[in-house]
């Protein structure tokens, strides 16, 4: 955990964002777009692609030293992975990573998730820009 | 048709007259008005990003041999429509992706939207099944019958298909990495009814190459995915299958990833390219190719997407013959599929979507695609309820029986705009095209991820258009209202993964695992040897080994892409 540390640091440099998808679903055209669009709005994003296991991506988020951390489903397996995502991030420690969720999520799917640790789950009709925005006024100072 | 001794000489010959005409209208009435109230923007463009001139004259099309560039629908380059008759011939056909939770409920299903008029099945499996793992495997946790059926082996397309005749109906799958396993079990489930292969007609998606950029739903390395592909034309080419479809060159999904309509057609010429090369090294002949069908988008921008179909049988013809030397027209002529843009349909204000439906309708009518299917009006927030999915059938009914369009072929030929369109599309797809030739090929640029980075940036472009306003969506970024948006998924029980894993354990421990062992061995063999596998994964399949059983088999020897 080489940068994992002090705050001015953390001040001083871009946000950091690790963008996954965990589970079997390729549709990343939405990863895609947030990728260039929040890199565009000053931030290092780094998308882990596809059929990342849940495991590689608290993995990244721990050597990165991620301000965020971004899940993307479209398929509906979101009840299971992102919890998962979620959890291993408690159990190695990750406690002040900005944790959000993507996709076609059902309603009363969101109060489990924002229990789980989500702190915002982006639906369907979400813009780049609300994302962004969402992402400077809610991350660790 | 007038007598030929009666025929006036053209007008748009007088090609110098309609110039100094339009010159002297440019400065007598244009510019006046111009000058007097000008223009709301300085930019109109297609989507795509071809800019749109203020008119259209003859001038435009002057570059147009009409017997070379257009021709006849059902004759070379088929620029007018696939067959003579068209649409006078068969009216479009309307087609069916779905696949529910289980088989016995998608075999109900099917029942149904046979009895609502539609006339092609497609099985929408879960992705579990898509990328070649049973219900039990570790990575299929959570995904279990979430998009579609869990296919595990030949026993659920016999569920699937119970009572449904498959010398009658026109069934198929969307199957790529898999697609040969997913082939040999719908012919096996048809000798299971007592059908002879020669009277099935079966179409398989089994355009694998665009999975690795643009659906991700890719197995093994791009390489032996291509190979196993040119599997199924082979084997259908060989046994003279003629009523199978064993590979749809998609489009669609190109668009869908966020490519634009020249990265579309292009990405999907480049990729069929691919095909017909590894088809005919195997000492094939081009004109054994079993008949080519396409599968693309219908999206907003009417005459772009009339243009882009128009364009793509066109360039289809021509590479076939230029580049192939096919002479067979039954090769030359490029049947379009045509679905929605989905994606254009809003979560904001979900019904106005059943008018961006109705539009897209008529667009793939007017494009003369064959066989045709609209999304319905809540295709961003859920799988459809049976409300959404009647309306988006009947749309098409409508737009097929009740608007005067089945008459006469491709009726926007001849405008000035469609076919300057239709050139331009060709030309910067061409460059598109010749550019990926240029690195090597299709696979040789998706080694090197060429068309992802190309489609990434539309895409972002694209939503850049939408977030400042630039291109107006009505209920997006325009004529906004406060509403809630409920997203409903039809929610799979979460009981049915444990059940779906419970039925292929207990297929495993009935059935002759020496018969399953013997299959699969021959499955490898054939991998390890290059030679087609088909005849072995028929076998394997008739003896009940599963798909990740069989697909494991093909990991063992191709590997595992990235």
């Amino acid at each position: 955990m080489p940068l994992h540390g002090s705050e001015l640091m953390t001040r001083q440099r871009p946000i950091k964002v690790i963008l996954a998808k965990p589970g079997l679903d390729g549709h990343d055209r939405g990863a895609h777009v947030l990728t260039l669009g929040l890199r565009d709005a000053g931030m290092e994003v780094i998308y882990l692609g596809i059929r990342t296991p849940a495991e590689l991506i608290v993995q990244a988020a721990i050597e990165e030293d991620a301000d965020v951390v971004a899940l993307s489903c479209l398929s509906g397996a979101h009840e299971y992975h992102f919890p998962r995502v979620a959890e291993l991030l408690k159990e190695a420690g990750v406690a002040d990573v900005l944790l959000l969720g993507g996709g076609v999520i059902p309603a009363e799917d969101i109060p489990l998730l924002h229990a789980a640790g989500f702190k915002a789950i982006f639906g369907p009709g979400a813009t780049v820009q609300e994302i962004a925005i969402f992402i400077q006024e809610h991350v660790r100072e | 048709m007038p007598k030929r001794d009666e025929m006036k000489q053209p007008y748009d010959r007088d090609d110098a007259a309609i110039y100094d005409a339009q010159e002297a209208w440019q400065k007598e009435c244009l510019e006046p008005e111009l000058s007097a109230t000008g223009e709301w923007t300085d930019r109109f463009e297609t989507y795509s990003g071809i800019p749109v001139q203020r008119l259209y004259t003859p001038s435009d099309a002057n570059n147009l041999q009409y017997t070379q560039d257009l021709g006849f629908p059902g004759q070379f380059p088929f620029t007018r429509g696939d067959s003579a008759t068209m649409y006078r011939g068969a009216p479009p056909r309307i087609y069916a992706y779905s696949g529910c939770p289980t088989a016995e409920q998608t075999n109900a299903r099917y029942k149904h939207l046979l009895a609502q008029g539609a006339r092609e099945l497609i099985i929408a499996s879960d992705l579990p099944t898509q990328i070649g793992y049973d219900s039990d495997h570790p990575l299929a946790k959570g995904e279990v019958s979430k998009i579609g059926c869990p296919i595990n082996s030949l026993a659920d397309v016999e569920a699937i298909f119970e009572g449904i005749p498959l010398d009658k109906v026109f069934v198929g799958a969307q199957a790529n990495a898999n697609s040969v396993v997913m082939f040999a079990m719908i012919l096996a489930a048809g000798e299971k009814q007592g059908v002879p292969l020669e009277q099935m007609k079966v179409l398989v998606q089994n355009d694998v190459l665009k999975e690795y950029f643009a659906r991700g739903t890719q197995i093994f390395p791009p390489k032996a995915g291509l190979k196993l592909s040119v599997d199924c034309l082979e084997f259908v080419a060989k046994r003279h299958l003629k009523f199978m479809v064993p590979i749809l060159y998609c489009g669609y999904h190109i668009r869908e990833a966020g490519g634009s309509a020249i990265h579309e057609i292009a990405f999907t010429l480049s990729n069929a390219a691919a095909y017909i090369q590894e088809f005919v090294n195997r000492g094939l002949s081009v004109d054994e190719l079993p008949p080519p069908r396409s599968l693309f988008v219908a999206g907003l921008d009417l005459f772009e997407e009339v243009a882009k179909l128009r364009a793509f049988r066109r360039m289809w013809a021509r590479m076939l013959k230029e580049k192939f030397g096919a002479t067979n027209p039954r090769v030359l002529a490029m049947a379009h599929t045509c679905g929605s843009q989905a994606s254009l349909f809003t979560a904001q204000q979900p019904r106005n979507n059943l008018v961006r439906g109705t539009i897209q309708a008529l667009v793939q009518v007017l494009s003369g695609a064959k066989a045709t299917y609209i999304a319905t009006m809540d295709e961003a927030l859920s799988i459809p309820t049976e409300e959404s999915a009647t309306l988006a059938l009947r749309t098409m009914q409508i737009v097929h029986n009740e608007c005067g369009l089945l008459g006469t072929a491709d009726p926007l030929g001849g405008s000035y705009y469609l076919e300057s369109l239709t050139s331009e599309l060709e030309q910067r797809a061409l460059k598109l095209f010749d550019e990926i030739e240029a690195m090597g090929g299709a696979v040789a640029a998706i080694e090197q991820s060429h068309q992802l980075g190309q489609i990434a940036k539309e895409a972002y472009r694209q939503s850049a258009l939408v977030g400042s306003g630039e291109r107006m969506v009505v209920g997006v970024n325009k004529f906004q209202v406060n509403e809630t948006r409920p997203v409903e998924i039809t929610r799979v029980d979460r009981k049915e993964e444990a059940r779906q894993v419970e039925k292929v354990r207990s297929l495993r421990a009935q059935r002759n695992s020496a018969a399953v062992e013997k299959g699969l061995e021959q499955v490898r063999q054939a991998a390890r040897m290059g030679a087609n596998v088909m005849e072995p994964v028929l076998q394997a399949v008739g003896a009940y080994a599963t798909m990740g059983e069989i697909c494991g088999a093909l990991r063992e020897v191709y590997g595992e892409h990235r």
